[in-house]
């Protein structure tokens, strides 16, 4: 019997369910985006019949940290740049647990990138959700490694130097097996969209455009939205690395000339999870090993038994 | 210390095989019924450069390296590319036989392989060896290894003229060689053995020296352990399944041992892009029910600030092990030192605090690794080991009973699903993590995946539900919860049946030797040198750094007079800490340091003690240094 009976129940759940009893004052600001991720999460939730107590939201810091707050699950509010190697242990541990990582795009392609590369590199299998809105808006304002080159804020006064990261396409070179980008304002794709990525089974990206209406009134409202899997106007494959490649270069360009692209850029279905990978080689166990610190019946192992004989 | 011992130095290049050379011949010693102990010196390089392990071996315990040696095997560094006299490093390939001479007792045994090595080039080679009465045995290992096989099987044919000239009956090495060689090369390496051990018998006296290995005998069954193997070892009998890491010199032996053994045992290791990372996935795993460990050395240790803030926050119970070596920054990555201790116990921000213990042998780097583990799972805090590359890297004949212990898998202070249901929660269901009065100021957690267990951990102050929260009466009930830990834990220390600090040499003493950490073994050798010679002299190892020993060391301290405080580096980090928890004895206490890239010696501190306690004088030499201590 599982000591974690709240894993796998599958059940009818109402999207409210998520809502804690007593939801704190909202941080976010009137019209932000960030509303719209918990939304579609909410929904996204309750279309698969997840348990709150069986899902793990770990989330960095940031207006985007804040998630953790308005979303009743187990949570792990961690620190800065930090959800991924977070969660990503907490699914080793117990592969049972339905893993979200989420945080903003300071967090997850700045000082939390290395993790984000290898992260997606292994492939694991979890859902992670970047906020980006193009700035840092908890600390008022500055430009993030995605604003726009030319972007003033009062840490670049003189306009950005830099030219934004390209998180679909490093993404895909990093390893990740799904990508997808979706907008705030677009709630029914962005809730397709992260059903999608907690069914996948490996690392899925959702680079989750959210507009902050307080710290960059000069960025789009991210409307109008192009979903490039519906449009006819763009024909790629999106099983195809290079194809997808592409399809990537063309979109992250368009943003930053006022065309916003969303839709699923790149799944790889037939790649293993990083945990598929591991038991393949034998170096983690069939059964979930947090359920063994709750069996009363195993037999742990002693180095005495294990080890001795070779140092004799 | 006894002079009936047998300290053979092996020298070479990184490369020639030292150190699996070196472990086999102290396990020959170990079986033939010695004690042992092995110190390991080596550059930070994959081949070339000035390497040695020492063993020594007597039928006394020993629980230091020696002062000096009295039996080297030069062999010569063969990969040396650069062996040029005005060079930066000097002529590398002669550095196995010219290094080493400073530290050979007289009357004392030199093999060099001929094959490579030309002491000719050495200037007063000669004068030294007649003035110091040196038995030098010219042998061209080179040559008949490369007759049976390969070049590298040299170090068999060195071992080979060393039983032979020490007595060492062959048949000790012989079955450690088919144990842990694979036959291909067993034949050639026992051929080679035999050959040099029959020459020098042949061709030389070998009883115009008086060097020879004692005989002795255990009473109990030993093995040979390095502290490495004592603190995977011991993580593993805690029912640690989980470690994370990124190499770094020392502390990747550790690592390396776990990331072998844990799948055996159903664990799970993972080798992750950087240290911030590792620790977190530790942070991650314990978050989620497994029993978890990460751990670096200074540098990588420096990156884990952040995370180890977090573990204390969250009240993530996670254990990290710090392996020092000599510093700042890049430092000295193959040297020992112990200047990590400030690093350790006031790193991450505001007023964090950790438990730290610091063993002093091999044996208690496993005791001391288990309660670490059993401390961070009772109290939900981050614990730590801190230990060296000496201790580390050193293999110590230890009773194999030491390890005979029984697992303890426990999680600790966590609840079951049906305890669950009985424990607090609020009006919504949210299970109250953190409550504010609850005994010794630990609240059980829950694991995701329970039912009716569900939590927010976050790293901001927060309420017993764990939701964000800023209000004076909820941050100051919280932080009072947490530090309270630290007294029950300290109260928890004291009650336990065996201390973790280690006395030694009579009660009533008139002095005092204090060390922390793996210099303990080597003072309690001067202290057993200094009553020999009839001085009034006792020590105390302390290994509790945080919560430290207050009434232990204020008892030790108020018993003598004067005390020298020992310690591996250069601005008395210990003596500090200690002046800092008892907030005097400033008058009694000075400190002997020594930072220069090698352990003491037992007559470092003999020395040291009698210069400063007995004639409140000067060091003679450059190697250690005096430092009073602050204030009074």
């Amino acid at each position: 019997m599982s000591a974690f009976s709240a894993i796998g129940e599958g059940q009818e759940i109402d999207q409210n369910e998520y809502t804690p009893g007593l939801e704190p004052q909202a941080t976010w600001c009137p019209g932000c985006g960030d509303f719209g991720v918990l939304k579609a999460l909410k929904g996204a939730s309750a279309e698969l019949g997840l348990s709150p107590e069986e899902i793990l939201l770990t989330t960095g810091i940031g207006c985007s940290g804040k998630l953790n707050s308005y979303f009743d699950s187990y949570g792990f509010h961690t620190i800065h740049g930090r959800s991924l190697p977070v969660a990503r242990a907490a699914k080793l541990a117990n592969p049972g647990l339905e893993v979200i990582a989420a945080g903003g795009d300071g967090d997850g392609y700045g000082i939390g990138g290395n993790h984000f590369m290898h992260t997606a590199r292994e492939n694991h299998d979890m859902t992670y959700i970047v906020f980006n809105n193009e700035i840092f808006g908890l600390t008022k304002g500055q430009t993030s490694p995605t604003s726009p080159k030319g972007h003033k804020s009062k840490t670049q006064p003189h306009g950005n130097a830099k030219e934004p990261l390209r998180p679909l396409s490093l993404s895909l070179t990093s390893g990740a097996s799904y990508i997808a980008r979706t907008a705030a304002v677009n709630p029914n794709q962005a809730k397709e969209i992260i059903i999608e990525a907690m069914e996948h089974d490996g690392f899925a990206h959702i680079d989750f455009l959210t507009q902050c209406p307080t710290w960059n009134k000069d960025a789009r409202q991210y409307v109008p939205y192009i979903d490039v899997n519906e449009s006819d106007d763009y024909d790629f494959d999106k099983t195809d690395r290079r194809s997808a490649a592409e399809m990537m270069a063309e979109t992250e360009d368009a943003l930053h000339e006022g065309k916003v692209l969303t839709g699923r850029f790149y799944v790889d279905e037939n790649r293993p999870s990083y945990g598929q990978e591991k038991r393949a080689i034998g170096e983690m166990p069939e059964q979930p090993l947090a359920e063994r610190y709750f069996d009363d019946s195993y037999e742990w192992e002693r180095s005495a038994d294990l080890f001795l004989d070779k140092h004799k | 210390m006894t002079n009936n011992e047998l300290i053979w130095r092996i020298a070479g290049g990184s490369g020639d095989g030292i150190a699996s050379t070196s472990q086999n011949f102290a396990k020959a010693l170990m079986r033939s019924g010695l004690d042992v102990f092995t110190h390991r010196h080596y550059p930070s390089r994959i081949r070339g450069g000035h390497t040695y392990t020492e063993i020594r071996a007597s039928a006394e315990p020993v629980k230091s390296r020696g002062d000096g040696y009295n039996f080297l095997l030069a062999l010569g560094d063969s990969f040396a590319r650069n062996p040029k006299e005005g060079s930066v490093y000097g002529n590398e390939e002669i550095k196995p036989l010219s290094e080493n001479l400073d530290e050979l007792h007289e009357g004392g045994v030199i093999i060099y392989d001929s094959g490579l090595l030309d002491a000719s080039e050495i200037d007063d080679f000669d004068a030294r060896v007649e003035e110091n009465n040196w038995h030098v045995y010219d042998i061209d290992l080179r040559t008949m290894a490369r007759e049976q096989g390969r070049e590298v099987m040299r170090n068999t044919a060195g071992v080979g003229a060393t039983c032979a000239l020490a007595g060492i009956e062959l048949e000790w090495i012989e079955e450690l060689m088919t144990d842990a060689m694979p036959e291909k090369i067993l034949e050639p390496n026992l051929e080679i053995l035999h050959n040099a051990y029959n020459k020098v018998l042949d061709e030389y006296d070998v009883d115009e020296h008086d060097v020879k290995v004692p005989e002795g005998s255990h009473d109990e069954e030993q093995v040979l352990l390095s502290g490495s193997d004592a603190i995977a070892y011991g993580s593993l009998d805690e029912g640690c399944r989980f470690i994370a890491g990124y190499p770094m010199t020392p502390w990747t032996e550790v690592f390396t041992i776990l990331c072998q053994n844990l799948p055996k045992v159903g664990g799970i290791s993972e080798q992750v892009e950087d240290e911030i990372a590792a620790a977190a996935l530790a942070i991650g795993a314990s978050h989620a029910g497994v029993k978890a460990m990460s751990g670096s050395s200074g540098g990588g240790f420096a990156l884990m600030s952040e995370p180890l803030g977090l573990a204390e926050m969250t009240e993530t119970p996670v254990v990290l092990i710090e392996a020092m070596r000599a510093g700042p920054c890049t430092g000295m990555p193959t040297k020992p030192e112990q200047g990590d201790l400030e690093h350790v116990l006031y790193t991450s921000q505001g007023d964090s605090h950790r438990v730290v213990f610091a063993p002093g042998t091999v044996a208690e780097a496993y005791t001391q690794t288990r309660r670490a583990f059993e401390i961070a799972y009772e109290y939900q805090i981050p614990s730590i080991i801190l230990y060296d590359q000496k201790l580390g890297g050193e293999l110590v004949s230890v009773p194999a009973s030491v390890l005979d212990e029984e697992p303890n898998p426990s999680l600790g202070s966590t609840l079951t699903e049906a305890e669950l249901a009985d424990a607090p929660h609020d009006e919504t269901g949210k299970y109250s993590r953190f409550q504010h009065d609850v005994e010794d100021g630990v609240s059980p957690r829950s694991i995701p995946g329970q039912k009716g267990g569900r939590f927010l951990a976050t790293g901001n102050e927060h309420t017993p539900e764990g939701h964000i929260e800023e209000s004076p009466a909820n941050r100051v009930a919280q932080m009072n919860r947490r530090l309270q830990k630290k007294e029950a834990i300290r109260a928890d220390l004291a009650a336990q049946s065996e201390s973790h600090q280690t006395y030694h040499g009579p009660d009533e003493a008139t002095y005092g030797l204090m060390t922390y950490g793996s210099s303990q073994g080597t003072v309690e050798e001067a202290v057993d040198m200094l009553t020999d010679e009839g001085y009034s002299v006792k020590s105390l190892g302390v290994s509790d750094m945080a919560p430290y020993p207050v009434d232990e060391v204020s008892e030790f301290i108020e018993s003598v007079d004067e005390v020298l405080v020992v310690e591996m580096n250069a601005t008395a980090q210990f003596r500090g800490l200690t002046q800092k928890e008892l907030g005097q004895y400033g008058e009694k206490l000075s400190s002997l340091l020594k930072y220069n890239g090698n352990p003491f010696e037992p007559l470092d501190i003999t020395e040291g003690f009698k210069t400063k306690i007995v004639e409140d004088g000067e060091l003679s030499g450059p190697e250690t240094k005096f430092v009073p201590a602050a204030g009074d």
